[in-house]
């Protein structure tokens, strides 16, 4: 077959490695490939070099207060574990009441799941119709025993950016243990750990134009420290708290992934936030019945998250594949008919949840490529909702 | 961001739902056959739904039926994915032309060859197969009332 061009809108599930990062990865595998664990050759040294100025890079993204603070893991998915674990396993004695909301990733909810298997506690806040929690359900929810509160910095699906802040000082004054999971975040939107006053944050390389295969999790510096009961024992690598050989490679490329992001904010948000509305506006206004989740006042920059009354979401799908890479939030299978949690959680009609697309715009998006995006989507829902026995329903009762 | 690509075969890739689809789920999906509505009121058409009740894909189906009993139009619409919206384009070309007594057969399983439907998409094929099956009931009951009206005069 010849070669069809593909227009990635799809940057929520992963990002194009920046070729940048990539230049910046290539020697290490040569040339600098020593392990950072090596004391006594300078491979060794210049190998430990390199994961030091990826450290400052990472801590500098998020504005930690100091490069000790972030430890390596192989994503976000490990970093939740190790948060919520560790801690988990650290404050037991303490008490076994977790706080956390309906719409976290399920990295945060299977394992919430699994720690409530072992006796934990787990208090799942809902949202509004926008999928904001409520600080206000957070404070109530606060008990003697809760000694972990959970909340995502940004959805993933419907890209809704929770009150951090506010749970933040909640989480302080109360004397509690702040996680968030801001893989979608991170790299996307500013985000200042001091001011918002989290312990602990996991975050992935490939979410902003880094490699697959690694994430950071931030551990605070404070007092009383943040503890943590390792999940990966061995080497002792990561002060005891992640032992495995560095992958220097992938570290070089979340340090580098993660200096060019700091560099390219607030400019690239607002530029991808340009690209997003254009892309909302022109499917809106050609279309009738299409539905915008979420919350835009508080939402990531490249999340478009739309609901097409009267056809459904892997059928549109379908139209779209080979030249639009988009994702269906309620991606269902002949195996499993389970519409999103994310889209339950803020009360999107049932029928909707089926005909729901998620559109992910990032650093590499073009106007041409929206423009064509737009095209492409009216031509399949008008096309699919001359097949729909359901709109052609909607249409004759509207006309009556 | 253009990123040249090459699509190797549908099926390639087990596990990814978009990606497996034969060449004749496409096809039909692309280029669906027989869209569209007869008159429900036309005592020669009869009109039957199927409804997946837990997914909620719906197709519709009608068929025309010529005084010989054979079936001579077939019409459909669906909601719902490419599979379920390729089995009734399909059904349609399979049953325009037989009998009412020949299309009262079951037929999913001739859907599910036509497309080259994997066993997991069985659903669909037979979702399509109990609107066609509605369609014909709704035909007979038209009949039978038409039967019983007509020693009146």
């Amino acid at each position: 077959m010849t070669p069809s061009p593909l227009i990635y809108l799809d940057n929520h599930a992963t990002t194009r490695v920046d070729p940048r990062v990539v230049e910046a990865m290539l020697p290490i595998f040569t040339e600098d490939y020593g392990n950072p664990s090596s004391r006594h050759h300078p491979l060794g040294w210049r190998a430990e070099e390199r994961v030091e100025i990826a450290r400052e890079q990472t801590a500098r993204l998020i504005n930690a207060a100091s490069p000790d603070e972030i430890i390596f893991t192989s994503g976000a998915t490990e970093s939740n574990n190790l948060a919520l674990r560790g801690a988990a396993a650290a404050l037991a004695a303490r008490g076994r009441h977790i706080i956390t909301q309906q719409t976290e990733h399920k990295a945060v909810l299977d394992t919430l799941r699994a720690l409530e298997e072992q006796g934990f506690q787990v208090t799942r806040l809902p949202v509004d119709g926008r999928g904001r929690v409520d600080p206000d359900d957070v404070r109530r929810a606060i008990r003697p025993d809760t000694i972990l509160i959970s909340i995502m910095w940004a959805n993933n699906e419907i890209g809704t950016i929770q009150p951090i802040e506010q749970i933040g000082a909640l989480a302080a004054e109360a004397g509690v243990l702040f996680h968030t999971d801001a893989a979608q975040a991170a790299g996307r939107i500013p985000i200042d750990v001091q001011a918002a006053g989290v312990h602990l944050l996991s975050l992935s390389a490939h979410k902003f134009y880094g490699p697959k295969g690694i994430g950071a999790l931030y551990i605070r510096r404070c007092r009383p420290p943040v503890r943590l009961v390792p999940q990966i024992t061995g080497g002792g690598q990561e002060r005891g708290l992640r032992s495995g050989t560095l992958a220097v490679p992938n570290i070089v490329g979340l340090g580098t992934a993660a200096a060019l992001a700091r560099e390219a904010l607030p400019d690239e948000a607002a530029r991808i936030a340009g690209l997003r509305d254009k892309l909302c506006a022109g499917i809106l206004g050609q279309l009738e019945e299409v539905f915008e989740n979420g919350d835009p006042a508080h939402r990531l920059p490249g999340n478009l998250n739309l609901s097409f009354a009267f056809v459904e979401g892997e059928s549109l799908l379908m139209g779209l594949t080979g030249r639009i890479c988009v994702s269906s939030a309620s991606a269902c299978t002949a195996e499993s008919a389970e519409p999103s949690h994310v889209l339950r959680a803020i009360g999107l009609d049932e029928p909707l949840t089926r005909s729901t697309l998620r559109f992910g715009v990032g650093r590499f998006n073009t106007t041409e490529e929206i423009d064509e995006t737009v095209d492409c989507v009216v031509r399949v829902v008008r096309r699919l909702r001359e097949i729909s026995p359901l709109y052609e329903a909607w249409i004759e009762g509207h006309r009556v | 961001m253009l990123i040249p690509f090459t699509v190797k075969a549908h099926g390639a890739r087990r596990g990814m739902p978009y990606n497996n689809y034969s060449e004749q789920v496409l096809e039909h999906f692309n280029n669906p056959r027989n869209v569209g509505r007869l008159d429900k009121d036309d005592p020669r058409v009869g009109t039957g739904v199927a409804q997946d009740p837990a997914k909620g894909d719906l197709i519709r189906f009608q068929v025309m039926v010529d005084e010989q009993g054979r079936i001579v139009d077939a019409r459909f619409k669906a909601y719902g994915c490419g599979s379920a919206i390729a089995s009734a384009s399909a059904l349609t070309t399979l049953i325009i032309g037989r009998t009412v007594s020949e299309a009262e057969q079951p037929c999913h399983a001739e859907i599910m060859r036509l497309l080259d439907l994997p066993p997991e998409k069985k659903a669909y094929a037979a979702l399509a197969e109990e609107a066609l099956l509605s369609a014909l009931a709704d035909h007979a009951r038209k009949h039978q009332r038409t039967a019983a009206r007509q020693p009146e005069p």
